[in-house]
Formats: structure tokens, C-alpha cells, sequence
């Protein structure tokens, strides 16, 4: 087959290219120039772009690199930007694969005439009993990517490949080393990509593009307990730069409220939810939502590498999803992103609305 | 490269290794290899031995020119349409742009009004551009500028202008210009500033004190035998060659016109003022980059815009002054002719363009 893996210069995309080439595909390795701006780490930089070209050379593959800095910028910059303005906390990373990597690039892979897109992903496709491909967890727990592939289709998984899924990410690098990879020892990127995080972080990231706003620490009677310098930078669920409550125990933001200037803080116990309403809900197809909205064996993953949690009900409005708890949660920030397993399969995702 | 500038080379990569700089007979070898090549070159191009100051390439020579001609220290200027070599070391030093208009052409008011704005040190008006290919009336430019800035030295970035026009003639109204040997079969890594007698240029790379103190550093002895190697076969025939090479480019041109819809010459249709080795188009509701991948795996090479660090494409800056429609950039295509291209390379890429773009529209991507 005709396989174009994207390479991000990582170790985990540099096996999969690997092991495609050693499969007998032809393959073709491609490196997203995502971001034009300023950034030291993740997908962008020019070093990167160097190791991906540099594996690629030794594999013997043709190594191209597309430039989709604008669709990056419209697509996830903007809207980070946007969000964190209006007091959402977005997950970039899940925007990035929704709209550069599984849209754009798989565009552009399927007027390019290649079969099938692969990526260095720890997550696996397999097929239910009557063969519809499902997304399941990637055969390394702890580096699993799944919650962040969940916007994927049954469609689009028909067309995808994730060659390093089945392998724990030391086999990756095992296999990295005995291939003599450059990438073999590379740390995995942590971080938001388009962020220098030597040049300040999100805070100056965002502090020069958006206005901060300083805003009141409020309790739940309206009394004034503190400030911040920015609200545009307090997520739901932070504890960190708050203070103490008048009880010794630590405060964490509750609710985040731009337009007053205002958050809304309490104790660790006041974050607790029965459940969380999803807006741009997806699922995988029809038959993962009719099987879902049936099933008593749903989970929950609220974040990328959190505890999963169990699913007591779910219920469809017009335009949102809600999704109860078996027992009371912490309150996801809204613009982050619920995904539901059934037995171990991905079976949809989506945002957290406000409240 | 040419097979004659290749040769040419090769003594001085082994029997006649010695610098050029040195006391013994071997180093007076080197140094007459040079100096013979200087005298040649300089008839080549219509200037004085003197005047020929041997360099890495285009890129040193335009970077020279702009941070070392000139007295005083008045602005740089130069025209939106520049290589970066020139824009970027002007842009560096708060230097002034001058606007080109939808054929390429710089604006002649806005060159006035710049000029007459400050006190200009030099100024930079490229002869033959790198993407479009567009020929620059250097003449009438020039003129422009001797009346509006009179003490402000004028350069010419020539390195796409060596096979394409007559550059003695073409250079004669200039005070100095970059050239850069892999333009016309030579190696990569070798080109030459020529700057007239008299003309102030104060050395940016200090050192031993070769090219007469003005480019210090060890000559690159066999890159410039075979640089001026390859300058004496492309002056040789040249007008046959640009009747030649034209006559290819406008079949490629007009075989692409007629089969690609929508499809524009993206300097216009008059084509005596562009390099007969360059066809430049823009093809509507497609991206270059991928148009590309599917040219190559057709076996056809051919270029777009300008590549960044990460080897990305970026979108061109020429376009752009022209104000050419973003989308319709988008979709650029340069195919570029020269000494060793043949019909049969002219019709290998009409069989394979056209499908190529075809697929792509389809696909709308």
C-alpha cells in the first residue's frame, strides 16, 4: 500500500515509519510546518523537522514537508486564543488532530493517491463483531493517546494506521535503538507546541495577543477573598495562586466569569458534579450511539491520563449530551474534552459546555 | 554543471591544491589561475579586473553590496520583488521598499518618492527576478535614480540575469553587481560582486586581506576556474540559447495555457520581458505543494515559491507585492529551463502536468 506517516521528529513516529517501510509499503514521511511563530518544542521547531528528515534519510523514504501554518493558526491558535478570552480552557492537541492532522492532511494524503495516513499514536483500531472499526486504547496504558484521537470516525478509521500502538513505549524505543534512530532516546513532548516555554509560557503567549483582565476572588455569598492579575489564565479546578480558604484548606476556582471580572472560588469538595453537559458531541457512527445510549458499562475519560470514571446515564437534548456520574466527579473546565469507552472502545466524544 | 566547468575544477582539487595567498611557486600557480580567470570574467561582463571581487555566491555579494556600498550612512532602498538575499539585509537596517506593480515592475512614482524622501546610501533594483522571471528596464530605472538621488550608488542583483540578457550592456548602468556562478553551469558556493573603480565599499569580512581588502578569506581557486569556465560557454551562445530555451518555454507555456482552465501567466502575457528559462503560472484551485509530490512522481522538477529553515513552502513575497490573489498564489508553478533542457523535457512535462492538476481539482485540494 501507498502510506504516508506523518513524522512528527519523535521517536514514536520515526518506529512507526520503521516498521510501515519494513512491512513493504511504500512510504512516505511527512512533517507538518504547524506554526510559524516562535516555540521550542512539540511538532514545530526546526530541529524537529530535522530529525524527522534525518530518520526518514535513513530509512530510505521520501521525507516532504507540508506547510499548514495558516490552517494551524485559524484552526487551533485562534481559537486557544479565543477561548482562553472567553474564560474556556481548550485542549489544542485535540484540535490539531480533528482539523490539521485527520482533515487537512488526510485531504491531502487522498489527492496525493496514497491508501492510508499513519501515525506514531499509542492508540489501536480493531473491529467490532460485524466489522466496523473501533478505536481501542493504546497497548501502553500510561501513554495511551486514545482521548485525544477520539473525534475519529469509523470513516476516517478505516483510513488510518497506528503502527506503535500494540508496543509499550520502551518497546519503541527498544526497537528505535536497535534500528540506530536518532530519536531513539528524544523526551517525549509535554507541551503546547506553539508556546515557548523559555520565552514565558502561556502567560506571555496569551498576554500578547489578548488583554488580561485582573479579576476578584469571590465566595459563594459575593465577599471579596482576593484577586488575580489575569482571569483569562484561571482554569475550573485550579488551586495553584489562590490562596487558603479561612478554613486552613486549600481554594480552587469554581466557576470563571470574564465578562465580571469575577471567579468564583470554594473547597475542593464544592468542584464535586453529578455529571457534565457535552456540546459538539460525536460518535464514531449511528450504531456506537444507539449501542451507547443502551449500554450500563459506559466510562469516562475526563482528561488525557486521568482515572476512568463510571457512567451511570446518559441523555440527548437537541444540541448537547449530558452525562451522569455513578458518583460525583470534579468539575471538568468547560472547552475540555469527555470521551466515553464501552469495553475499552472509544465510542464518542465532546466538549464541556458551561454551566 | 557544465562537463567543461566540472574539468575545469579538478586540477585544483588535487595537483594544484596550494592557496593562492602563499610565497611558493605552487601558491603562484593558484594565484595565477585566479588571476587569469579575473581578467577573463571581467570582459565577460564588462568591467575592470579590479572590479571583480570573488565571493561565496549571490547571497555575500547582495549582502556586501547592501551594508558596504556606498559613503555616509544614509538608508538603503530596493524594490519589493528582491531576492531575499537584498530585502532582508535592507529590512534589517530600517531601510526603505519600493512597490512593484501587477506585471513586477517597480512603481517609477513610488521609486521617486522614496528616493527624494532621505539621504540614500544605495539602492538595490534586481535585473532578472528569481521567480517570475520578469526583466527589469535597468536603463530607465537607472536614470531615475542618477536624477533623484544622485550621490546613492546603485547595485544590481544579476545572479538569475547571467544567461538571459547581455549583462555587459545590461550591468554598464549600474555601479555594481552580485553574480553567482551556479545561475549558468558553474559549482554552488562561488560567485563574484562586481563593484566599479571608485565606487566606496567598506569590507564587511575582515582577515587576511584577499580580493584587494575588500573580501578577506582564501579563494576558492577551483570554484572560481570553473565559475569563469562556465561563464565563457553561456556567453558563447548565448542569444542562440535564449532563442533556443524561449522557443521551449513558450511551448511549455502554451501547452499549459490551453489544457490547465483558468490557468494565468502570472506576470502577464507579454513575454519579451521575461527570462526565456523561467515559466512562471499560477493554476487556480490547487496547492503547490502538492502539486509538486505529484509532478515529482512524474518525474517532473519544478519549484513554487521559496522554502523556509524547516524546508517548508512559504508563501511568496513576490506574489504578494505583485498582488497577486492569495488563492491563486497558492497554486504557483515555476518551471525552469537552461543550458541541458531539451523538447523531449518539454514534452514529458505536458504529458504530466495537466493530470496532475487535474487530480488535484478534482480532489479540490
Amino acid at each position: 500500500m501507498q502510506v504516508m506517516v506523518a513524522m512528527s521528529g519523535g521517536v514514536d513516529s520515526s518506529v512507526a515509519a520503521a516498521m510501515l517501510r519494513d512491512d513493504g509499503h511504500d512510504v512516505v514521511g511527512v512533517t507538518l510546518k504547524l506554526w510559524g511563530g516562535e516555540s521550542d518544542s512539540g511538532c514545530c521547531s526546526v530541529s524537529d523537522v530535522d530529525d524527522a528528515r534525518r530518520v526518514a534519510q535513513q530509512l530510505d523514504i521520501d521525507h516532504l514537508v507540508f506547510n499548514f501554518s495558516e490552517d494551524f493558526e485559524h484552526n487551533v491558535v485562534d481559537p486557544y486564543i479565543a477561548d482562553h478570552a472567553s474564560g474556556i480552557t481548550p485542549n489544542p492537541c485535540i484540535e490539531c488532530n480533528r482539523h490539521l492532522k485527520f482533515d487537512r492532511l488526510m485531504a491531502r494524503a487522498d489527492a496525493l493517491g496514497f491508501d492510508m495516513l499513519a501515525t506514531g499514536h499509542h492508540a489501536q483500531i480493531v473491529r467490532t463483531p460485524s466489522g466496523a472499526p473501533r478505536l481501542a486504547r493504546g497497548a501502553d496504558f500510561a501513554k495511551d493517546q486514545s482521548y485525544v484521537l477520539h473525534m475519529l470516525s469509523a470513516a476516517q478509521l478505516e483510513r488510518v494506521m497506528f503502527p506503535i500502538g500494540s508496543m509499550t513505549k520502551d518497546e519503541v524505543r527498544e526497537r528505535a535503538t536497535e534500528l540506530g534512530l536518532r530519536t531513539a532516546g528524544k523526551p517525549d513532548s509535554q507541551d503546547v507546541c506553539f508556546i515557548s516555554h523559555t520565552g514565558g509560557g502561556r502567560r506571555v503567549f496569551l498576554g500578547d495577543r489578548i488583554e488580561m483582565h485582573p479579576a476578584r476572588l469571590v465566595d459563594e455569598s459575593g465577599t471579596q477573598l482576593g484577586a488575580v492579575e489575569a482571569v483569562e489564565l484561571v482554569t475550573i479546578g485550579q488551586r495553584r495562586g489562590l490562596g487558603i480558604g479561612i478554613d486552613g484548606h486549600p481554594r480552587y476556582a469554581l466557576e470563571v466569569d470574564v465578562p465580571n471580572r469575577t471567579v468564583l472560588v470554594g473547597a475542593a469538595a464544592d468542584l464535586d458534579v453529578t455529571g457534565e453537559l457535552l456540546r459538539s458531541f460525536e460518535w464514531v457512527d449511528a450504531q456506537a450511539r444507539e449501542d451507547s445510549l443502551d449500554s450500563t458499562t459506559l466510562i469516562a475519560q475526563l482528561s488525557a491520563h486521568g482515572e476512568p470514571v463510571e457512567v451511570a446515564d446518559l441523555s440527548e437534548t437537541s444540541d448537547a449530551l449530558e452525562v451522569l456520574w455513578v458518583s460525583p466527579q470534579r468539575r471538568v473546565a468547560p472547552g475540555q474534552s469527555v470521551v466515553l469507552y464501552d469495553n475499552g472502545l472509544v465510542v464518542g466524544g465532546g466538549l464541556v459546555s458551561r454551566r | 554543471m557544465r562537463p567543461e566547468a566540472i574539468e575545469a575544477m579538478l586540477p585544483f582539487l588535487s595537483d594544484r591544491f596550494a592557496n593562492p595567498s602563499g610565497a611558493h611557486r605552487f601558491a603562484r600557480d593558484s594565484r595565477r589561475a585566479i588571476d587569469d580567470a579575473r581578467e577573463e570574467f571581467a570582459e565577460l561582463v564588462g568591467a575592470e579586473p579590479g572590479d571583480i571581487i570573488f565571493t561565496s555566491g549571490g547571497t555575500e555579494s547582495d549582502n556586501l553590496a547592501i551594508f558596504g556600498l556606498g559613503p555616509g550612512d544614509g538608508v538603503a532602498v530596493c524594490s519589493a520583488v528582491e531576492h531575499h538575499a537584498i530585502l532582508d539585509p535592507v529590512e534589517s537596517i530600517g531601510g526603505r521598499v519600493v512597490a512593484v506593480d501587477r506585471s513586477g515592475n517597480v512603481e517609477r512614482d513610488d521609486l521617486e518618492r522614496v528616493l527624494s524622501d532621505s539621504s540614500v546610501r544605495v539602492v538595490s533594483l534586481m535585473v532578472v527576478n528569481n521567480e517570475t522571471g520578469v526583466i527589469a528596464d535597468l536603463a530607465s530605472l537607472a536614470k531615475t535614480v542618477r536624477a533623484t538621488a544622485p550621490s546613492a550608488v546603485l547595485h544590481t542583483d544579476a545572479v538569475q540575469a547571467y544567461c538571459w540578457t547581455d549583462i555587459s550592456s545590461v550591468c554598464s548602468v549600474v555601479d555594481s553587481f552580485s553574480l553567482s556562478a551556479h545561475k549558468f553551469g558553474g559549482p554552488k558556493g562561488v560567485g563574484a560582486l562586481v563593484v566599479r573603480s571608485g565606487i566606496p565599499l567598506s569590507p564587511r569580512q575582515l582577515g587576511g586581506g584577499q580580493e584587494r581588502e575588500r573580501r578577506s578569506g582564501t579563494q576558492n581557486v577551483g570554484g572560481i576556474v570553473a565559475m569563469v569556465t562556465a561563464a565563457r560557454l553561456a556567453a558563447a551562445n548565448r542569444s542562440a540559447e535564449i532563442n533556443r530555451i524561449g522557443a521551449l518555454r513558450d511551448q511549455l507555456l502554451d501547452g499549459l495555457l490551453a489544457t490547465l482552465p483558468g490557468a494565468v501567466e502570472t506576470a502577464g502575457t507579454d513575454r519579451s520581458r521575461r527570462a526565456a528559462g523561467i515559466a512562471h503560472l499560477c493554476i487556480p484551485s490547487i496547492e503547490s505543494e502538492a502539486l509538486l509530490f505529484l509532478l515529482e512522481r512524474g518525474d517532473v522538477s519544478a519549484s513554487a515559491a521559496s522554502s523556509c529553515a524547516s524546508g517548508a513552502l512559504q508563501s511568496s513575497h513576490v506574489l504578494a507585492a505583485m498582488g497577486v490573489d492569495s488563492n491563486l498564489a497558492r497554486g504557483s508553478l515555476r518551471l525552469s529551463l537552461g543550458w541541458s533542457s531539451t523538447q523531449s523535457d518539454v514534452d514529458d512535462a505536458l504529458l504530466v502536468i495537466p493530470g496532475a492538476v487535474e487530480r488535484l481539482q478534482k480532489f479540490g485540494i
